[in-house]
């Protein structure tokens, strides 16, 4: 019993992470068509600069907010240069770029900062909670963790229901040419919800690291869990890739936890084809016709 | 004389010609970087057949060279091997192919984004089931391949062919190429024919092709089919070639750099694939030298191949979407049509 709990509480936090990398994902497809491969790396890239301003003696609260600017900042130059030219075209140019800005970033960050495991602090215990005489698996890292996705999306849907700036993104995702002629700037739109996105997955990013070590490859199961979820909760809809995420964070934890930690991977590609072969469009997601 | 140029048969003896020139001059330590741009090249030749004639791309040849490579190494245990070293390599295509088979039905009803995904997933997947199956698979250590000494007959051969003692690691390389061409001789009449028809077809416009009668799903999972088996001879000539077969050599890297070889040399083509098996295998020694000179330590010198690979790829997408291969052959097409018109006038 406790065993299970512990496990569960572990698919929590997990899946709270997972969340919010799926939610960076579904951010960049709605309004691209896009589904940016590169997000591990670059938020790997802003865990570093974190790093490397914590180790340089400042707060961490310092280093947190540095890496969440550089991946907006990091978001709007990677659409700005390189995706806006293959917008619009193949699919197969887009997913080639992102891998090949994926392999960029990867050896980029072990030229820089090298390919060592290195600890990365955390802002707060990373010791189980005593309840009575036991102790459970959620520390104290791991409710600021949930906490601080929930604040994440709670921000994200006020943007996007309540603000005129929300509206315009919205519009600009659903229909550009349309969009376009009512006087939205659809290319700042894009290009804004990129920046957002890469900030969500930075902040993914450093929630992952805190209190455990960070290389290069970090974050490169996290694309395959955080793309699961996505599709798990359906490409388009933010709230599915939230469910999907925590779904995932639960199922897995459970395999980790009663199967083997090495066959997680494969629990996600079982899932994976699981809902692409029984119900492509995700379980949140409404059903769009397809030609052929 | 064009014609007969351009027959795959013809220029594969042409090359094995070729082959057997290269490989009797070289050095040991060359014979391993000429085996692995053979199986660089292989696997890169089914991926260009199933990304550039059919349009799927997939992230996963890493994972299914993989499994070629380690129903290898499960074959190549025993001092006294059961099977001829052919035989094994029948059995470890044919155990690919039917992994494939089952992964191409899954990925026939799936496209673009959604295909890479999952392929992904596949690539990252795989090197934990060895790591699962630790007792028979051998876990993080891997295991140990056993090739068996090249048969009496083939000894005395080479040695009346180029007159030097074949040595095992040109031995391997011998193999290695062996498969290549076999392998690209099958790829080229494939894609030439029928088959190769329907493929493209398929790729350009799927209602076009169905309306024209061609059934989808068929002609995408044949492609993941052919691809698959290549893959899993390219991991019975790496597990021969590295006499290992472990988690670590087959990681998603391994996957990724087979797209940027594909990607490098141009799509759909297989000279462009072996270009790109080529640059894979001996730029990286090259960058890293230049690395080291201008003050880099060893380990980020290292890093500065994926780092140029990745700038390329990115580059080629952006500026030359049909690779080199591609870009050189429609320059030169232009270059020939100007000529030709103006040689009309």
């Amino acid at each position: 019993m406790q065993q299970l709990v512990n496990t569960l509480l572990g698919g929590l936090t997990l899946g709270m992470v997972y969340a919010a990398f799926a939610l960076a994902l579904v951010l960049i497809w709605r309004s691209t068509r896009i589904v940016n491969f590169a997000q591990a790396p670059m938020a790997m890239v802003t865990t570093f600069v974190a790093l490397r301003i914590i180790e340089g003696g400042h707060s961490y609260w310092l280093g947190f907010a540095a890496a969440l600017v550089a991946g907006l900042v990091l978001g709007a130059v990677v659409e700005r240069v390189l995706i806006r030219p293959v917008e619009g075209k193949a699919e197969i140019n887009a997913v080639i770029l992102t891998l090949g800005l994926f392999i960029v970033l990867h050896a980029l960050a072990a030229v820089v900062f090298g390919n060592r495991y290195r600890s990365f602090p955390a802002a707060f215990g990373i010791r189980g909670i005593e309840v009575g005489d036991t102790t459970i698996a959620l520390t104290g890292f791991g409710i600021f963790t949930i906490v601080a996705v929930l604040v994440v999306m709670g921000l994200l849907v006020l943007l996007f229901r309540f603000t005129d700036l929300g509206l315009r993104m919205r519009a600009a995702a659903f229909n550009q040419e349309v969009a376009r002629l009512l006087g939205v700037r659809v290319g700042r739109m894009l290009t804004l919800g990129w920046a957002l996105a890469s900030l969500v997955g930075s902040l993914a990013g450093l929630l992952i690291a805190g209190g455990s070590l960070v290389h290069p490859g970090y974050m490169d199961a996290v694309v395959v869990y955080g793309f699961v979820a996505a599709v798990l909760g359906g490409l388009d809809s933010p709230a599915g890739a939230v469910v999907g995420g925590l779904l995932l964070g639960l199922s897995l934890s459970l395999v980790s936890g009663y199967v083997g930690s090495q066959l997680v991977a494969l629990a996600a590609l079982a899932i994976l084809m699981a809902v692409l072969l029984l119900r492509p469009q995700g379980l949140f997601s409404q059903a769009r016709e397809r030609r052929v | 004389m064009r014609r007969l140029l351009g027959q795959p048969l013809v220029l594969a003896l042409l090359g094995a010609v070729v082959i057997i020139v290269v490989l009797t001059g070289v050095d040991d330590f060359r014979a391993v970087q000429l085996t692995q741009m053979a199986y660089l090249g292989i696997a890169a030749g089914g991926l260009t057949v199933l990304t550039g004639l059919n349009g799927q791309i997939s992230l996963g040849h890493g994972a299914l060279m993989a499994i070629g490579a380690y129903t290898t190494a499960l074959l190549l245990q025993d001092d006294e091997p059961t099977l001829p070293l052919l035989a094994v390599l029948v059995v470890a295509t044919v155990v690919t192919l039917v992994v494939g088979a089952a992964i191409g039905v899954a990925a026939a009803r799936l496209h673009g984004p959604y295909l890479a995904g999952a392929t992904l997933a596949l690539a990252v997947a795989v090197p934990g089931i060895a790591l699962y199956f630790g007792d028979t698979l051998g876990g993080e250590q891997g295991l140990r391949v056993r090739v068996p000494d090249p048969p009496g007959w083939l000894l005395d051969a080479a040695y009346f062919v180029t007159g030097q003692d074949l040595t095992p690691s040109t031995y391997v390389a011998f193999l290695g190429w062996f498969v290549l061409v076999v392998t690209y001789v099958g790829l080229a009449h494939l894609s030439r024919g029928r088959v190769g028809r329907r493929w493209r077809a398929v790729r350009d416009d799927e209602v076009a092709a169905e309306v024209a009668g061609i059934a989808l799903g068929r002609a995408r999972v044949s492609a993941f089919v052919v691809s698959a088996a290549a893959a899993g001879a390219a991991g019975f000539v790496m597990a021969v070639s590295v006499r290992l077969a472990a988690p670590s050599g087959y990681s998603l890297t391994l996957s990724l750099m087979l797209l940027t070889a594909v990607v490098l040399g141009g799509l759909g083509t297989l000279s462009g694939a072996l270009v790109g098996a080529a640059l894979l295998t001996f730029l990286p020694q090259v960058i890293t030298d230049a690395g080291v000179s201008a003050g880099l330590d060893d380990i980020r010198a290292a890093e500065l191949a994926p780092l140029v690979y990745g700038l390329v790829l990115v580059a080629v997408v952006l500026l030359a979407p049909a690779g080199l291969v591609g870009s050189l052959r429609l320059a030169w097409h232009r270059l020939r049509a100007t000529t030709t018109s103006k040689g009309a006038t």
